[in-house]
Order: structure tokens, then C-alpha cells, then sequence
């Protein structure tokens, strides 16, 4: 995982970046161990600990988690397919591009949690109006980047095509959609990122049913704070998880591409 | 030599240039800029002409209407006594950045040129394997263009020039980005190539060393506007050698023309 050294051999920088977290919790550890606050809102890792063994033996659990990553997954694959559809559109129509460009600029310029009242007026509380939440936020990077690759093919590329008679719909599919890829890709990743977020954006805004964000405001309201510290490294672990997972995929397209990975 | 051959003595595939005139308009100051005056050429099938001049005289432009991809231009270019109409699979192209497509392999960038040539797909993959072998790349047919030099992604970029047999190629500063050495062996490979292969051949370049060395004819051009100012026959045997007097003669002369220039 290292993007600072090359070398192969384990070397101890390899481990530099896990010094400021092993740091702070020798100093949680410390804090609570000699008692320097007696708050009950300052628990110890290691009830952190317990709690995380409890929670992950228990069924509820599991069911919040998992309602959180489907109802994630859901919003991603229909925001980033509209998000696909719209691009494409405009990208490749100069109309569709006129007529639907300034407002689509306008609507991307509206934060995604104004967006709240209407939703939950409009759809309730419930999953609906979480996926629809969703959507959105996945569907503005995607769009934004799929017009962008679609419109910045180099016309040196589309000069070629013209050179060897290319059909419209062989220059749209054998030179555009392969040259915008790589932008397209990028805003499937930010979707992918964006979607995590606002999952647990919705499920603290619009709550009812359960989740992860659930869990977190459950243990928000009954003071428990190691499960408020629990929920979050797990949010922060699943995120780091859907990020690896796109990362891997845009470093190997982009080996493809012979762009030098970042 | 082909120069002094009368161009209705062979069997088609002459090039002719008649009277062509060619304008940029400036919109923002309403003025005409002239880049090319009245240029007359009659270049006979499989010869090979070079175009040398400064930059801003036109050769590049010329070639692009040529090749049909600017048709907004005063007089005619005949292609086998027909007035040409937009690109054609018999007008092939090698770009000065070679233009291939990053996403396909060595061997899927020269079937490029066949995309739409009625062969068969047998017909097409063998047509395509021998133009690899043609420029000598046999090793690399799987490789991707950023795994390959600058040298040999021209070479690609010649043999999809050449894929679809055309009657003419035309050539623009397809070394000009090129080390020296790359160069200089590049220009003996196209000979050799223009040997075997006998297609009419239009190479511009800005270098009259590798006018002279390739050219049946030298075509000198100046700039302001873009016009022939005159036609210079290499009447020297092939290969040609660099350190022969009479070699550094015409190379001289043609040279005269830009030390009055500049």
C-alpha cells in the first residue's frame, strides 16, 4: 500500500502511519486508567472493546449493517446509472447539452442535505426516501465526469476515426466511450465514496428502520458512548473498504491506459 | 525517373493539385488570413514527393485537405482523375504524434485502418499480422502503446497507414518528435518500405536533409502566404548516401532557399 517508497523489502516506514493512531490509544488508555476525568462520557478502549465483541455477536447488529451497505449499494447502482444515462446524453448531444446543461449545473449546486425536507415530505422517513437521497448523491459526480470525459476526447483521436471512414456509432463506441473511461471511472469512484457518506447522512436525517447511523444515534441518546465510538470505526472501516475496493479497480484500468497509477 | 514521366502514361492513381487557395477567417477581426496561393502539383503514381518549408507555409494544411479532412478550400484535388470528397480509405495518414489509441493493443490499433475495408475478418487479421511484420514488430502485437518507444509507436502508426493499401500516404513530420538516430533509421525504413510497398508517398517535413534523402521530388515552400516556390529533382540513386558530393549538393541548394528567407 505504500505510494512512498518502492522498495519491496518491509522497511519500518511502512509503519510510520500507524503511529499517531497507536499513540492516541495509548493515551485514551492512559486517560482513563489513572482517572483524569471521572465524566461518564470518556470509556475506555477496552469497553469499546467489549462492546464491539457484543455487538458483533448479536443479530442486530448484522441486520443494521447489512440494511446500511444494501441500502447503499441500491442508491449507488440507481444514482450511477441515471448518473450514466444523463452523462452520456450529455455529453454526446450538443441539444440535449443546451437544453438540460444550465439546469442541471443549477440543480448540482444545491447541497445534497437541502434536499431533506422535500425528500422526506415527499417519501417519508423510510427506504425509499433513503435510497432516492442516495441517488442523488452518487448521481451529480457521475454525471459531471461522464460529460466531461465524453467532451474532452482529444480531437486528434475523432480525426483518426473520421480517417478510416468510422461510422457515428463506431467513433461513439470504439474511440469516445474508451477515450472517457478513465473520467468515467473517476466519477463511479466518487459516487461509490459520496454514496457511504450520505448513507449515513440519511439514516441520521430521515431516522426510522435500522442501520448503522441507527445504531450510532442509539447510542448517542442513551449516552452510551462505546457505542457511539464503535459505530464510527466501523463506518470509518467499511468506508475504507468500498475506497480500497474502487481503487484497486481504477489502478488496474488505469495500468490499461498506461497512466501511471497514482 | 517517375518526375519526367507524363501522368496520363500510367495507370491511374496520379495525385493533382489544381490551383488550390485555402483561407483561415478570423471571426473575432472579420479579416482573411491566405495560407495556401494558387499551389499546382501533379505528383505520378508511386513517387515519392517530400514537401519541405518553414513553418507557417501551409504544408500541413495542404496535407490535411488532401486527406480530406478540411474541405472548405479553393480548386480541385483529382485523385485517379476524380475530384476527392472527404476522407477515403484510399488516402492513408501517419500523424506527427502517432495517434494511436492507448486502449488497444499494437496489433488492434492497425486493424484500426480495416475497420470498415471489405475483407473478411480471416483476410483482415492476416493483412494486419503482415503490415506488423513490415515494420518489425511481430514481437510486440500484444504490447500497449505506452509499453513501446516513440520510434516504434510510429512505426504502429505506418503500418496502419498502410494497412488499407491505399494509393496514396501521406506523411506529416512523422519523425519530426523523434531522436536522431531513431530518425535517420526510420527514414530508411520507409524507404524501404516505399520500395516494396510502391505507393505514392507525400511526406512533409521541415527537415531538408530528409527531404532530400527520401524525396523523387523536393516540393520547397514559403510561407506568407503558403505557395510553392519551387520543385527540386533528386535524381540519385537509391539507397541514397548522405556523404556523397552530389547528396550534399542538392541538399545545399535546397538549403540556399531558407538562408534568403530568414
Amino acid at each position: 500500500m505504500s505510494t512512498l517508497t518502492s522498495s519491496a523489502a518491509p522497511s519500518p516506514r511502512r509503519y510510520r502511519g500507524w503511529v499517531l493512531p497507536v499513540v492516541a490509544v495509548a493515551v485514551w488508555w492512559l486517560a482513563t486508567h489513572q482517572g483524569w476525568s471521572d465524566s461518564g462520557l470518556l470509556v475506555s478502549p477496552q469497553k469499546v472493546a467489549a462492546t464491539a465483541w457484543h455487538q458483533f455477536t448479536s443479530e442486530a447488529f448484522w441486520r443494521a449493517i447489512s440494511s446500511s451497505l444494501a441500502r447503499n449499494l441500491s442508491g449507488f447502482f440507481i444514482g450511477t446509472t441515471l448518473g450514466l444515462v444523463l452523462g452520456c446524453l450529455l455529453g454526446f448531444s450538443r441539444l440535449f447539452e443546451r437544453v438540460v446543461g444550465p439546469s442541471f449545473n443549477t440543480f448540482k449546486q444545491i447541497s445534497l442535505f437541502a434536499w431533506i425536507p422535500l425528500i422526506s415530505v415527499w417519501f417519508g422517513l423510510g427506504d425509499v426516501a433513503k435510497v432516492v437521497f442516495l441517488s442523488l448523491a452518487a448521481l451529480v459526480p457521475v454525471v459531471v465526469n461522464t460529460c466531461d470525459g465524453l467532451r474532452n476526447v482529444p480531437p486528434a483521436f475523432l480525426e483518426v476515426a473520421k480517417v478510416y471512414g468510422f461510422t457515428r456509432w463506431q467513433t461513439i463506441r470504439g474511440v469516445m466511450l474508451p477515450a472517457a473511461l478513465p473520467s468515467i471511472f473517476t466519477g463511479v469512484y466518487l459516487a461509490l465514496v459520496y454514496s457511504w457518506l450520505a448513507t449515513i447522512g440519511a439514516e441520521y436525517l430521515l431516522v426510522s428502520g435500522s442501520g448503522i447511523g441507527n445504531t450510532l444515534i442509539d447510542g448517542s441518546e442513551h449516552f452510551m458512548m462505546d457505542l457511539v465510538l464503535f459505530g464510527m470505526v466501523v463506518i470509518g472501516l467499511v468506508g475504507w473498504g468500498l475506497n480500497l475496493l474502487a481503487r484497486n479497480l481504477e489502478r488496474r484500468m488505469q495500468r490499461l491506459y498506461g497512466i501511471t497509477p497514482r | 525517373m517517375a518526375a519526367t514521366q507524363p501522368l496520363t502514361a500510367v495507370q491511374g492513381n496520379g495525385l493533382r493539385l489544381e490551383n488550390i487557395s485555402k483561407y483561415f477567417s478570423s471571426t473575432s477581426t472579420d479579416t482573411q488570413l491566405q495560407v495556401l496561393d494558387n499551389v499546382q502539383l501533379d505528383i505520378a503514381p508511386g513517387e515519392f514527393i517530400t514537401i519541405v518549408g518553414a513553418s507557417g507555409c501551409g504544408k500541413s494544411t495542404l496535407l490535411r485537405l488532401i486527406l480530406g479532412l478540411d474541405e472548405a478550400f479553393d480548386g480541385q484535388i483529382l485523385l485517379d482523375e476524380k475530384p476527392i470528397k472527404g476522407t477515403g480509405l484510399e488516402r492513408g495518414i501517419v500523424f506527427q504524434d502517432h495517434r494511436l489509441f492507448p486502449w488497444l493493443t499494437v496489433e488492434q490499433n492497425v486493424a484500426v485502418g480495416l475497420k470498415n475495408a471489405p475483407l473478411s475478418p480471416a483476410q483482415k487479421r492476416e493483412t494486419v499480422r503482415e503490415h506488423i511484420h513490415l515494420v518489425g514488430l511481430q514481437d510486440f502485437v500484444e504490447s500497449y502503446p505506452h509499453q513501446i518507444s516513440g520510434g516504434m509507436a510510429q512505426r504502429v502508426a505506418i503500418a496502419r497507414g498502410l494497412v488499407n493499401r491505399p494509393s496514396v500516404l501521406l506523411l506529416d513530420e512523422p519523425f519530426g518528435a523523434l531522436d536522431a538516430l531513431t530518425r535517420t533509421r526510420l527514414q530508411r525504413e520507409l524507404q524501404h518500405i516505399w520500395q516494396q510497398e510502391k505507393i505514392t508517398m507525400v511526406h512533409v517535413t521541415h527537415d531538408v536533409d530528409e527531404a532530400v534523402y527520401l524525396g523523387d521530388r523536393v516540393v520547397v515552400m514559403q510561407p506568407h502566404p503558403g505557395r510553392i516556390r519551387r520543385i527540386v529533382d533528386i535524381d540519385l540513386p537509391r539507397p541514397r548516401n548522405r556523404s556523397d558530393a552530389r547528396f550534399i549538393a542538392l541538399r545545399d541548394d535546397v538549403l540556399s532557399d531558407f538562408a534568403e528567407v530568414s
